[in-house]
This record gives C-alpha cells, structure tokens and sequence, in this order.
C-alpha cells in the first residue's frame, strides 16, 4: 500500500508553500479584505509562470500533465495561504468542466489560455439562494443565445469566460461557454471579500455548447472533481488555523501560566486536531480517486467535502476562541480563515446538499 | 498513490491466507461476531489450541526476534496478518495482553535465563499473562498507585489491591508495578516486577459490569512474595519501565466493533418514520452522513499508518485518535439506532430485537470503550502535549513525597 503523495509532489508541495508564505502574506491578503484590489494580479501571474493552474491539463492542451495528486497538493498550500487568487475557479471549475465535457477542438480553444494564465475562468451556476439543482437553473439557450442571471458568481467579476450552466430549448440542461467581455456584470459584497464574487446578467449573450457532456449529470461530475479539490484547500485553511492556535495558546499567559497548560484549551485543540485529520485522510482518499478516474470517486468526493467543511468550520472558529478578544479584531488573522472557511464551505453547495447526496450514493451502493 | 501489497507484502499475505483458510472458518453473513463475554474453561482450551496452532506455523510473535520464535519481521507483515485474520473466525481474548504487553517488556529488562524459559511457552499460549497496572486510586493518574513492596531478605513482599485486569483469573503470571518507597515523590517510588499468579496470599474476584460482562478483575495481595530475582529494572525505576509496556499498545488495526454505519443505514431502511422508512428523513441522512465520513475518515487515516509501515517509517501521531473516534461513535450510533427503533428499541430477547440486538449491546459496552485503554480526557491531553506540543498541566503533586500528597474520598 503505499497511500500517500510522492517524494516529488511533497517537494512540490514544500515549494509551494515556501513560496506563498513569501508572495502570498496577510499583507497581501489584506489588499483584496480592505478593497485595494479585487485580487492579487501580480501574485496570479505568477502562479500561471510556474504552471500551477495547468498541473492536471494533460500536456497535449497545454498543462504540466503533473496529474491530480499534483493539483491537490498545491490545493492545500493555496488553502494555507487564503490566496487571493482565482485558483479554483479557474483549475477546478472551468478548466475541468471544459476538460470533463468539452471536444476535443473546444478543449485546445480554452485549455492552453487558462493553464497559462492569459484566460480567467469561472463557473456560473447559482441563480440566487439554494443548493445546486436542477429545478434551479433558469438561464437559457435559444438559438446559440444565453439569457438569465447568475450570482453569486466566485470571480465572475475578473473572469474573461465563464462556464455557464443553463437549460436549452429542449429544456435539458447544458454547460455553456460565454465570453464575458460585453456581459453586464456587478461585484457583489460577500462574506469573504478576499475572493471577488459578482453578479452577471446574461441577455442575448453569444455561448457555445460544451458539447461532451450535457444533463445535471454533468454538472454533478464537474461539482464532484470540484469539491475533491476545494476539501484541499479546506485542510490547508483548518491546519493553518491549528497552527495559529497552538502558537498562540504557547506564548499567551493567563493566571501565571500558557494557556496552552490548561485542559479547556488541550481539548479544544485536541478536537481540531482529530477533525483535520479525518478530514485530510478523506481527501487523500479523493486524490486518489480523481488521479484513477475511480467508480466510487462521487462518493469519495461527498466524503471529502463533508469531512473537511467540518474541520475547517471548528478550526476557524476555535481559533478566534482560542485567541480571545484579539480574535475577533480586524487586525489578527483569525477572521480571514473564518471567512474562507464559509466562503469554500457554500460554494458548490453546502454540508446539508453533500450529506444528502452522499446518503444518496451510499443508497445505491448497498443495493448494487 | 496505489493500495497494492509491495512483492514482500503479497507473498506473505497469500501464505497467512493459506494458512487460514485450512485452519478457521471464514466469517459469514452479517451478524456481528461479539466479544465473548467472558472466556470460559472450554473458550480457554479453544484459544490455547489455536495460538499452538499459529505459533507452530510461525505466525505468532511475527516482529519477535527468531531465538523467541519470531521471525523478525517488520511491522506491517503483522499488519497484514492481523487484515486476513480479521476475516476468519477465530478465538481471541486470551493473549493480546500477555504477547502484546508483558512479553515485549519481559524482553526488554529480564535476564536471558528468564526469557529462555517465558518466552517459548507464552507464544505457544501454554502460559498466560496478565498486566497489573491500575488501581483504585490510580487510573488515569497511573502513577498514583498504592500497592506497596517491602523488601524482606531475597524477597519483596506485597499488599494492597490492583483492578481491571483483564483475564487474571485465567493467567500463570503477571507485570506488576508497585510502590516501594512513599517518602519519594510519586513517579519516583516505584518499581516494576513480574510474578506467580498462583502465589500464596493473591485473592482475585471478577467485576460484574454494567454491560453484563466480567472482562475485569479486582486483585487482592495480602503478604504475596516475590522474590527479587524477579525484578524488572532497578528499584525505583518502575514507571520508566511501565512506559515500554505502555507503548508496546496493539497498532489498531481492522478493529472495528458494530453497529457500524452500514448496519444503521440497513436499519434506517426498515424501521419508519411519518409513513416512510426512516432513510428517507433528512435529519436521519444527516446523521449518516456525519458518520460515515468519521469512519471512513479513520479507515483512510490506518491506510496512512500502514503505508508509513510499509515504508519502514515510525508511524506518526496520526494513529492516536482511532479509540478516541471511535468510541464515541459507537456509543452515538448505537443509541441513535435505539431512537430509529422505538420502544421496540427497549427489547433485548435474541427473537425479537432488531439487528441480533447490536444496538441494545453497543449502548451498554461503549462507555467502557470510552474510560478504558486511556480515557477520552486523557487521549485528549496526549494529543494536546504530545502531537500539538501544549506545556504539561501544572500539578500540585510535582515534588512532593507521595505519602504528603493529598488524597480524597474516593
């Protein structure tokens, strides 16, 4: 057995990290929190010179073909580093939706331009409040023409394409590609103002069919590959938060002693510890199932999704609890991993939707 | 990433599934093979005949150095052993202390003629052994134990009472830490043999538990001598060889006790809720789903161990958190089973209770599973100080000769 990443990708990994904790600071993070940016462009460039974003587009479209396994672990260090980047939009959403359902002529129109960087890519799925579904999406295609509205959009408002799922003339659900320049579009205030969110409004707007795939299973499969990888980013957030907490909990005196000594801080420590490690163990678990395209990837993925939105939930709101009221100032950290924490947990659909759908899968399991 | 066995791995695999397959019968069906609840004189002669029978072909004491027996291999051929054995029924509860325990500690400070005469008959399982660590007044404080030793000639003599030990009624010999000087602080009065189980003056009476089962013993020493020769380290490094016990603990491995979550989503099949089976109520799905990402979480987290075995690596901290996981969630699954069903959830009768009863049984055995072994507050602390790297707790006792040090009614 041998279930865990390679001596390469763990180099990878370290490089990955070294090099965000120098380019991707709090100080940078701040920029796109207090406004001054809507992401951090230089950082971005950056990522797209090293081949990051294409780490799992095969070579033949322009990726690094370093696989899954490689992408996953640069998840974790972009998690860590609450990067104001539009890393997943991008690599786990446009690029594979187009990968997943595009041909073979659309994926060499798109794949090389979001592996390097020149296109930003995003995915256009909420139409408003509500877990994805297809009774949900009103959007629609007639005559090649998109029409309907889409927020919150993550990077919608810097994207230059989106991946737009919406129902045709047949009412049947599709995944489009839109060009965004032209398309009415606002920012929108979130929770998490280190990731930009927008609103777009569609009308009439020129789109082509993904034409591989179609139907809500096709959205699901491009939610499912998603969520493996944004659990990543989950456990790179909550052991960054564990990190945060067990520091502080050593240097911070109260009564004469690190609070760290007492029990009520072990314990809660403790218990972060224990969900990240479950959490990071199912996501191993879904690495592995996305790099083997694996038959039970869907409910490795629902796995994996529940397992790290919980850890990363209890990791950042105990750190602010373990840093008391400095915890909950603008100034410390602690906010910023509080935010990305919900900002990734709400995404593409939350705990309720993906324990429903993992009881679903573990349904059909049993009978099959 | 991959889950194949290295070539090692999968020649030695075949050959314990060989030897398995023409010596115990497979697992079948899906009822829960329950830990007895205690092991009776015909229970005995079946586990002595199967270790006889796994120590002869050479699969007991696999990591033991071969002069014991052993074949000296690494961890994770045990690891393997333990995954094929798991799907075979076959007689346990007598020797997972004694081999896992007190034979690795014997190995570590007992002379060479000692070993050559306990070592052989243990792994074969004629001899049986018991650890005597816990008291009434030292549980998760260990160190706080009373029973004390008197040096009289060649002798030591013993009084006072240890509790939880599991199968002291059935073994030849225990270890055995004891206090041997109360003027010193406590973890510095103490001293570690091993000894006679059938010697004068040892009184042992079983503990009835809540769940109906008498794992456990109480052991009462009134004037039991030991003579010195079987001392194990010198006197007053008792806890330090206490420690090589403890970390000689069994690698968990495949130990999965039921219901799991597989037998709650059959149950929430069948049982109903508004008209309809219960799976199909959102507050059900939730509960399921919550559970079956911890299982699954720990199932992939022992992949984690294995492969580091594998790799000839120390396994990391990672391993701690298996009883402290799964625990808990026995004792949730199985009282949330109870809810599914009902007042008919009350019924206990082998014809009538739902699932043969797993649910009603894991009810009463999980608090067990959450205080023994190292209780989840102590579990908790160990993460805290050894994983996270939290200081120690400040203990009023640090220094102090035991016999100052304050006690309460209890």
């Amino acid at each position: 057995m041998n279930f865990d990443f390679s001596d390469d990708l763990k180099q990878l990994r370290d490089q990955a990290r070294r090099f965000l904790s120098e380019r991707c600071t709090p100080a940078v993070v701040r920029r796109s929190l207090d406004g001054q940016e809507t992401f951090a462009a230089d950082l971005w460039r950056e990522i797209a010179e090293m081949g990051w974003i294409g780490a799992a587009i095969p070579e033949e479209f322009g990726g690094a073909g370093l696989g899954y396994e490689g992408l996953c672990v640069l998840a974790e260090e972009m998690g860590r580093a609450v990067a104001p980047v539009p890393f997943g939009s991008t690599a786990y959403l446009a690029a594979e939706a187009i990968l997943t359902a595009g041909s073979d002529a659309q994926r060499q129109e798109y794949l090389p331009k979001l592996a390097d960087g020149s296109l930003i890519g995003c995915l256009a799925l909420s139409e408003g409040s509500g877990n994805p579904e297809p009774s949900a999406i009103h959007a629609r295609v007639v005559g090649g023409r998109l029409t309907g509205t889409k927020w919150p959009v993550a990077d919608g408002g810097i994207a230059d394409i989106a991946v737009v799922v919406a129902i045709d003339e047949h009412r049947q659900i599709g995944l489009f590609v839109a060009d965004l320049a032209g398309v009415r579009r606002r920012d929108l205030q979130t929770l998490d103002p280190t990731r930009n969110h927008a609103r777009l409004d569609f009308d009439a707007t020129p789109v082509q069919r993904l034409t591989s795939g179609g139907g809500w299973g096709s959205v699901q499969r491009v939610l499912d590959r998603a969520a493996i990888l944004f659990a990543f980013e989950q456990v790179g957030g909550a052991d960054a938060c564990l990190q945060m907490a067990r520091e502080y909990a050593q240097e911070r005196f109260a009564f004469g002693r690190p609070i760290g000594s007492f029990q009520a801080i072990k314990h809660k420590l403790a218990d972060m510890y224990v969900a990240l490690e479950l959490a990071r163990s199912n996501a191993y678990y879904g690495a592995w199932a996305l790099g083997a395209d694996a038959t039970d990837l869907a409910l490795a993925a629902a796995t994996a999704r529940v397992s790290a939105t919980e850890a990363f939930h209890l990791a950042s709101k105990e750190n602010i609890q373990t840093h008391g009221g400095v915890g909950f100032t603008w100034a410390v950290d602690c906010h910023l991993f509080y935010r990305r924490s919900k900002q990734l947990g709400l995404g593409i659909g939350s705990a309720p939707f993906w324990k429903n759908r993992l009881v679903d899968l573990l349904e059909t399991r049993n009978v099959a | 990433m991959d889950f194949n066995d290295t070539r090692e791995e999968a020649v030695f695999r075949a050959e314990a599934r060989a030897f398995l397959t023409a010596n115990a019968e497979p697992k079948a069906g899906s009822r829960p093979v329950l830990r007895q609840s205690g092991v009776d004189a015909e229970a005995v002669k079946r586990c002595k005949a199967w270790q006889a029978k796994k120590a002869d072909a050479g699969f007991a004491g696999l990591t033991w150095p071969k002069q014991f027996g052993g074949r000296e291999a690494s961890p994770i051929l045990q690891v393997i052993y333990n995954q094929e054995e798991d799907a075979f029924v076959v007689p346990r509860g007598l020797y997972e202390i004694g081999l896992g325990m007190c034979i690795p500690t014997m190995m570590a400070y007992a002379k060479p003629e000692q070993l050559d005469r306990y070592v052989k008959p243990a792994l074969r399982g004629e001899e049986v052994w018991c650890q005597l660590f816990s008291e009434p007044a030292g549980g998760s404080d260990l160190a706080a134990l009373r029973t004390k030793a008197e040096r009289d000639g060649d002798d030591w003599v013993i009084n006072g009472q240890k509790i939880w030990t599991s199968g002291a009624h059935l073994s030849d010999f225990g270890i055995m830490v004891v206090r041997t000087d109360p003027n010193k602080p406590k973890h510095e009065g103490l001293t570690f043999f091993f000894l006679d189980m059938k010697s004068p003056g040892i009184d042992i009476r079983p503990i009835h538990q809540m769940s109906g089962a008498r794992h456990f013993n109480e052991v009462f020493f009134t004037d039991v001598r030991i003579p010195d020769a079987q001392r194990l380290g010198a006197v007053g490094q008792g806890w330090k060889v206490s420690l090589t016990t403890l970390m000689n603990e069994r690698l968990a491995v495949g130990d999965v006790q039921r219901p799991e979550v597989d037998d709650l989503v059959e149950l929430a099949r069948k049982v109903r809720i508004d008209g309809k089976p219960a799976i199909q109520n959102g507050a059900v799905r939730e509960k399921i789903a919550e559970w079956h990402a911890r299982s699954q979480g720990l199932k992939f987290t022992r992949f984690r161990t294995i492969t580091a075995l594998s790799k000839g690596e120390t396994p990391g901290p990672e391993n701690s958190i298996h009883k402290l996981v799964n625990a808990s969630k026995l004792q949730d699954i199985a009282s949330y089973g109870l809810d599914l069903m009902g007042a008919g959830g009350l019924v206990v009768d082998d014809d009538l209770a739902e699932a043969y009863a797993m649910f009603q049984s894991a009810l009463l055995s999980s608090p067990s599973s959450r205080i023994a072994g190292g209780s989840d507050e102590i579990l908790r602390n160990i993460i805290a100080e050894r994983v996270l790297g939290m200081p120690s707790d400040i203990r009023v006792d640090k220094g102090k000769p035991f016999n100052q040090v304050p006690t309460g009614k209890r």
